[in-house]
């Protein structure tokens, strides 16, 4: 890798975060009517609209309320709720103890699910076991996840009384046992929904991997298919899977807001939903930049984490 | 006792033969061409030999390696012999290689596998065999991946790794077909003289007769799965008996070619 | 295209996502005419009502019946989904365009544009936009069309530069064709297939988000019925009676396999090296 590819990658990556926040910050002030209408209400006089326009800082230009906002967020200051003046910052750190054991968790099984699952499925690819892991993914894949969610609720939680079926500790994690059984069901939900769609890529990378050439050369050097598989196939299978695995991150973003939802846990998704209500503006901006901001990052590490393992793209600038 | 017989050997995807019946013989030293058009069976006759056949093909036949019977051998108990008695050089050189693998490992493998090197070991061996098939800079390319080689020096490793183990038959398919007409001929000429060298076996592949005629003595002609005709090379060439082999001689010619005199 | 399209249905995995996908658009179109019962007819007798020959998924708290409630959702998802869909493949096609005949730094920005907001959640477009303009049909459509719409221009920009840089195009453009014309008379009709292909896998996908959004409560308004949305309401039944939670979850899985499966029947069925295996 050269230091050129990593500041530039850096680069590309700061320019990302300043065109996502700027494009939030502007759909979010295309609004019909302002901002202290809507905080106001109907009733508000415009006296009081006058006030509100000059605390929310609306009365100010466009470009002037971006640089506080986006100055703000490089100082690690997300603003203050429109509702009740709560730091935003405060509550996004709160909410990410739920959030972010979640997703990591649930990306970390989905990979040890979809794996092995898939290169069985490439492996015996003829075979009726191999075939039947295939059209598991292919369903999988169908499921909505909150559905998912829902079913395996009913099944161990309602009949089999296994674990809860909803919610979290209210005080988060003073137990640990008990934070971690309510994350069971929503992290294997999250895990099974990504899995599913892995699964497919595996399986694909793992044929292709296969069918490739160096493997035939490797087992003319004397290796046994098992052997050179390991030896050979593995690696390569890995390369096009970790640069899915850069694209899946969004879907495991929304995933999380969506389980979070169905079982009901304190994270940021279900803040998002509430703030999106609420229209509690400033929040639903600083949480979607967060999303969206933790999306590109963890897409820009996996493209470096790409290069490092792919000596082919280490040499491209 | 000849190095490698084959007898009767049939390959079978479902219901299609793509070999069928095929009788070779090579003793030990000798070069033998085989060649034939696209799809006449002659690569994977030599597949079919070291056991490399593609999942789903039914092979039958007898195929003696040293006298020993391969056919019907379970891969783990004739994987031993890939390499250490049987070398290949394949005909697309950059696929042939593990991208993400350097040179140096990939030559010193086969020696990692049959003499137990040690990974430092092999890589001097490596850099040894490197200088042996003229690689520039040994030393520098066995730390190189693949794509950072040209096509030629692709299949100069290819070439490495087939003989790294000392095999005591060398199967070439194809070795300059994917290479610039300038290249072919310096591969051919390096090929030839390393198996002079290590008095190794060769069993040649090619489509193309004039490549053949200048490697090998002996010339075997493939046409749909059979051996229509074989014999030493300047005889074919000058009496062809077979009307596919004579076509193929008059195809030859008429791209100005003439048998006495070697392309460069 | 007869061949393409007996290929199609030749193969088993193919011909139940025609199937699946055939059911459902049948659905809606009955559910345009006829249900069992109005899905919005309250009847307080019926409220909670097991399944049965009167009504065969059952009954909801208000007495709807929740079959007619179910086919009456295949027509909002559809309509839904084949909405966005369009604004999909519309926005889709011109960015792809733009990145793929621009000259110098356009495209490079372009293209770039198209891989940062390719990451940029559908959902959280949805949610931006629901908070400024309130949850509506249209803000549903929208989100879910932009947000895929991306992922069209991806695949396409990606088709599109393969095909201008075949022979036939150079060909054109040495015979004098200027780059609309390249555009109109080559580009769109050999990237023709490419994108039908697409569209199916996005349809699918139109339909999961909009069940989610649905879900979610930011969908289509409450009073149309949505499978996401009844989804969201019987979810209060997860311990009392979870067999209402069954039907709409599954009519979302058949549709979405559907649209999926028809989507790689397509591109095998379009692709001969997969044809003969």
């Amino acid at each position: 890798m050269t230091p050129v590819f990593l500041v530039r990658r850096l680069g590309l990556l700061a320019a990302a975060l300043f065109g996502v926040s700027l494009l939030i910050f502007v759909l979010l002030r295309l609004l019909p009517g302002d901002v202290a209408t809507i905080v106001g209400g109907v009733q508000a006089t415009p006296e009081q609209l006058a006030v509100l326009r000059e605390r929310l800082g609306t009365d100010r230009p466009l470009p002037v309320q971006y640089a506080e906002w986006a100055g703000g967020v490089l100082t690690g200051d997300f603003g203050r709720s429109m509702l009740n003046g709560v730091s935003v910052t405060d509550e996004l750190a709160r909410k990410l103890v739920v959030t972010l054991p979640l997703t990591l968790t649930a990306a970390v099984l989905a990979v040890a699910i979809a794996v092995p699952l898939g290169a069985y499925a490439a492996l015996r690819q003829r075979a009726p076991d191999g075939a039947a892991v295939s059209a598991l993914g292919q369903l999988g894949v169908a499921v909505p996840t909150f559905w998912m969610g829902i079913m395996l609720s009913v099944v161990f939680a309602v009949q089999l009384r296994l674990l809860p079926a909803q919610g979290f500790p209210a005080d988060g994690w003073a137990e640990p046992g008990r934070a971690a059984a309510s994350l069971v069901l929503p992290v294997l939900t999250l895990a099974l929904a990504q899995a599913a769609v892995l699964l497919r890529f595996v399986r694909s990378a793992t044929l292709e991997v296969l069918q490739a050439d160096f493997l035939r050369t490797a087992r003319a050097k004397g290796l046994t298919t098992g052997a050179a598989l390991l030896r050979h196939g593995l690696r390569n299978a890995a390369m096009p899977v970790v640069s899915v695995l850069g694209i899946q991150i969004a879907s495991l973003i929304v995933g999380a807001v969506v389980v979070e939802q169905a079982f009901s846990l304190p994270g940021v998704g279900k803040m998002l939903l509430a703030d999106v209500g609420n229209r509690d503006l400033v929040k639903v901006q600083g949480t979607v930049l967060l999303l969206s901001g933790l999306v590109l990052v963890l897409g820009t590490v996996i493209d470096i984490v790409h290069r490092l393992a792919d000596p082919r793209l280490r040499d491209t600038p | 006792m000849r190095l490698l017989e084959v007898e009767d050997l049939t390959v079978r995807f479902g219901d299609s033969t793509v070999v069928a019946g095929v009788r070779l013989s090579l003793g030990a030293g000798e070069r033998l061409g085989l060649i034939g058009e696209s799809g006449s069976g002659k690569t994977l006759t030599a597949l079919a030999v070291a056991g490399l056949l593609p999942p789903g093909a039914a092979v039958t036949g007898s195929v003696r390696f040293e006298g020993s019977e391969l056919l019907g051998r379970r891969e783990r108990a004739i994987a031993p012999l890939r390499g250490a008695g049987i070398g290949f050089v394949f005909q697309e050189p950059l696929t042939a290689l593990n991208p993400l693998m350097r040179i140096g490992a990939q030559i010193g493998e086969p020696l990692r596998i049959h003499r137990g090197l040690s990974r430092r070991a092999a890589r001097g061996a490596a850099a040894e065999l490197a200088a042996r098939v003229g690689l520039p800079d040994p030393e520098r390319i066995v730390r190189a991946y693949p794509h950072q080689l040209s096509g030629g020096q692709r299949q100069r490793v290819g070439i490495a790794i087939a003989i790294a183990a000392r095999p005591a038959l060398i199967v070439a398919d194809e070795p300059t077909t994917a290479l610039d007409v300038t290249v072919q001929a310096e591969i051919l000429r390096l090929l030839t003289a390393l198996v002079e060298e290590e008095g190794s076996a060769l069993l040649f592949i090619s489509h193309d007769l004039a490549v053949v005629a200048q490697v090998s003595r002996r010339l075997a002609v493939m046409r749909a799965g059979r051996v229509v005709e074989e014999g030493p090379t300047l005889d074919v060439l000058r009496d062809p008996r077979e009307p596919y082999t004579r076509q193929l001689v008059a195809a030859a010619r008429a791209t100005s070619w003439n048998p006495q005199e070697t392309p460069s | 295209m007869t061949g393409a399209f007996r290929s199609l249905v030749r193969s088993r995995s193919g011909l139940l996502g025609l199937a699946l996908s055939a059911v459902v658009v049948a659905a809606t179109l009955v559910s345009l005419v006829w249900t069992p019962y109005d899905p919005g007819a309250v009847d307080p007798r019926a409220s909670w009502a097991p399944v049965s020959g009167a009504h065969w998924f059952g009954a909801d708290r208000l007495g709807r019946d929740l079959f007619s409630l179910v086919l009456a959702g295949a027509r909002t998802t559809l309509l839904v989904s084949l909405a966005a869909t369009v604004v999909a493949a519309v926005t889709g096609t011109l960015l792809a365009a733009a990145a793929a005949v621009t000259p110098g730094w356009v495209r490079a920005a372009v293209g770039y544009g198209i891989d940062v907001l390719i990451a940029f959640p559908t959902l959280l477009l949805a949610m931006v936009l629901v908070a400024v303009h309130g949850a509506s049909t249209l803000t549903a459509v929208l989100a879910i069309g932009l947000g895929e719409g991306f992922f069209v221009a991806r695949v396409m920009r990606a088709e599109m530069t393969r095909v201008l840089a075949a022979d036939y195009v150079l060909a054109a453009r040495a015979g004098g064709a200027g780059t609309w014309r390249i555009l109109y008379a080559h580009v769109l009709p050999n990237a023709l297939p490419t994108l039908t292909v697409l569209l199916s896998l996005v349809m699918a996908i139109a339909v999961l988000a909009e069940a989610a959004l649905s879900y979610l409560g930011y969908g289509v308004p409450s009073s149309t019925p949505t499978w996401g949305r009844m989804l969201h309401d019987l979810q209060t039944q997860l311990t009392i009676r979870p067999q209402v939670l069954v039907w709409p979850g599954l009519a979302i899985v058949a549709t979405v396999l559907g649209f999926n499966l028809l989507g790689d029947g397509l591109r095998d069925a379009g692709d001969p090296k997969a044809r003969r295996t």
